[in-house]
């Protein structure tokens, strides 16, 4: 058994359970007695509709393009601010954070005059035909940038910890560079990039402020599910607005979950 | 030591508190619940007011308007911001402050014009020079036409915009089926819908996406205004809606704050010559007919003008036949 450091379990505890109960149990449950009052046929037809459904593949596709991207680049990052030093390194890690700090909808601002056919960076890409706002590339964008310090800001310090030691003794066994990333490396890192993928994830679903300029919010093609509920609350709907957002809500819950047991198991398969 | 530390803070505080307590009996702080165009217009409109109210009363009085998407607006209202009054886009936003006891009934009756100290149009507005000949609305639909309106789910000026366009058709003889047509191909033209009217008039002036916008003409006024007329014109359809956007105490807050003279003195002045010049001045039409009259090379005649009664009996119906789920705007974009 550990040894509890910490005194007053009780009164920890309790802070714990209420502190969480007044931010995210309470507002839950509310949301859940808000769209009861739906009767049942009403509720699927509402959560169902084909709009609902063309939102929510949206989302999520566009949430698990954004937070696949942001795998692999962020562990390039993450991989370049750990191991090497270069001038100006802290800057480059400070810029990471940028995306926590900065309102969405300024980034949404922002991208949406740079990729805009007539932007700075559109006017390159739509003579090639690349329709890089108001479409579900630019959703992806945004959604990249706004979950980018995730995945770098859980990696960094598990390569602080990983040290260069077994590396080395790979590669004097007479591993090759792949043998080493694939058998030595990966597998220590990988259940921290699951959980930052999944991180990264769960907040591009919940994305809103920066979509909204950039996605052109066209039913079944480019409208977002959180813009399927600001649409019920408009009409005042605001059963089908709380049955929609419960849809996303257990969607992510299931999704989150899924990721951490992967994460687990291969934490688990390690050793 | 600690003792020293609450006592400053309580000191501190206190400062902080007397005089906001003191500032409170002398002045009179009104909240405006404002839709999203009006920004300008009501940040003037607090000054000029606040001159007018010292002269007749002596007393000063600050304004603060709140500025959002119509809808949003009426929801924060019902979720308890203290609103002295209202000026929405929707009478049917009103509407649910009604039904939810925050106005009493009869509200629209107490002010000229249906409540409305201005009205406002739809129009369009083009590229300069208007370069693909756009006259009309039967023309948004023709293939080479981009046309950008916002979404009329988020959006009460997108509303407006829809019923216009609906009552282009239905008003000039057509059927509903036509008019469902016609909006069909409509928005098949549509590349973004924007989720306020800002954002549609940001996407067309600023991002130059689209080779029409459907604004307010307020709005479209304002964009001309703002941008110097190098880029874009405003054309005059030859029907539209005729928007009366109205204006309304909130009742249970005046009661509850006391600022129910003031409150009323402002809608009053809404209705001055001195606020209806200012009214004109940022593109809205002034009730005041002589004033109108006075500004006609801005506000020139529609050759037909028609309201949302004549198209949809009330925004109430509008509301449920139209925009609700899976109502009409739904229905276009159900996969045929």
């Amino acid at each position: 058994m550990t040894r509890r450091n910490i005194p007053g379990f009780k009164t920890t505890m309790g802070a714990t359970l209420a502190w969480l109960a007044l931010l995210v149990l309470i507002p839950l449950s509310r949301l859940v007695t808000t769209s009861s009052g739906l009767s049942g046929s009403d509720f699927w037809k509402t959560v169902w509709s084909p709009q609902a459904v063309a939102a929510y593949e949206l989302t999520f596709g566009a949430a698990f393009v954004a937070a696949l991207a942001n795998g692999a680049i962020g562990l390039l990052i993450a991989w370049v601010l750990v191991r090497y030093s270069f001038p100006g390194k802290n800057l480059v890690n400070s810029l990471i954070d940028i995306p926590f700090a900065l309102p969405t909808a300024v980034a949404g601002l922002t991208y949406g005059s740079l990729y805009a056919p007539h932007g700075w960076i559109g006017r390159f890409l739509s003579p090639l035909g690349i329709e890089a706002v108001h479409s579900r590339l630019a959703v992806c964008i945004v959604l990249t940038f706004v979950s980018l310090p995730f995945v770098v800001r859980t990696l960094q310090p598990v390569l602080e910890d990983l040290g260069t030691e077994s590396e080395e003794a790979a590669q004097s066994l007479g591993a090759s560079r792949w043998q080493t990333f694939r058998h030595v490396l990966f597998p220590s890192i990988l259940p921290a990039l699951l959980t930052g993928i999944a991180l990264a994830f769960a907040r591009a679903v919940g994305e809103y402020g920066s979509v909204v300029f950039v996605s052109g919010n066209i039913p079944m093609k480019t409208q977002i599910a959180p813009v399927v509920i600001m649409g019920h609350l408009e009409a005042f709907e605001f059963d089908r607005a709380s049955a929609v957002a419960l849809v996303l809500l257990v969607a992510s819950f299931a999704m989150n979950g899924g990721i951490n047991v992967l994460a687990r198991w291969s934490r688990r398969h390690e050793r | 030591m600690k003792i020293m530390g609450v006592v400053v803070i309580a000191l501190l505080v206190g400062l902080l508190l007397v005089p906001a307590d003191a500032q409170d009996k002398k002045d009179v702080t009104l909240i405006n619940v404002s839709y999203d165009p009006t920004r300008e217009l009501y940040k003037d409109i607090a000054q000029t007011f606040a001159k007018a109210y010292q002269a007749k009363t002596g007393q000063a009085v600050v304004v603060n308007n709140s500025h959002g998407g119509s809808g949003a607006q009426a929801r924060s209202v019902l979720g308890g911001l203290k609103a002295d009054l209202v000026t929405l886009a929707l009478a049917s936003d009103v509407e649910i402050l009604e039904a939810r006891g925050f106005i009493k009934p009869g509200w629209q009756a107490r002010y000229p014009g249906n409540s409305s100290p201005y009205t406002s149009t739809i129009v369009f507005l083009v590229r300069k020079g208007n370069p693909k000949g756009f006259k009309t609305w039967s023309d948004l639909v023709r293939p080479d036409a981009s046309v950008i309106t916002p979404n009329p789910k988020t959006s009460g000026g997108a509303r407006w915009n829809f019923m216009a366009a609906w009552g282009s058709v239905t008003q000039n003889g057509g059927s509903d089926e036509q008019a469902t047509q016609f909006l069909r191909k409509l928005f098949e033209r549509v590349p973004v819908l924007d989720t306020g009217a800002r954002g549609a008039t940001t996407t067309f002036v600023q991002k130059k996406i689209g080779d029409v916008l459907i604004a307010w003409e307020n709005e479209a006024v304002l964009a001309l205004k703002e941008e110097g007329g190098d880029q874009i014109d405003i054309v005059y359809p030859d029907a539209t809606i005729l928007a009366e956007p109205p204006v309304a105490l909130v009742d249970r807050v005046v009661d509850q704050r006391g600022t129910r003279a003031a409150a009323e003195e402002f809608i009053r002045y809404l209705y001055t010559d001195e606020a209806q010049e200012i009214i004109a001045k940022w593109g809205y039409r002034p009730h005041n007919a002589e004033i109108l009259a006075k500004h006609q090379d801005r506000f020139p005649p529609f050759k037909k003008l028609f309201t949302i009664q004549d198209v949809a009996g009330s925004w109430h119906e509008a509301q449920k036949k139209y925009f609700a789920t899976g109502g009409l705007f739904d229905q276009i974009y159900q996969p045929r």
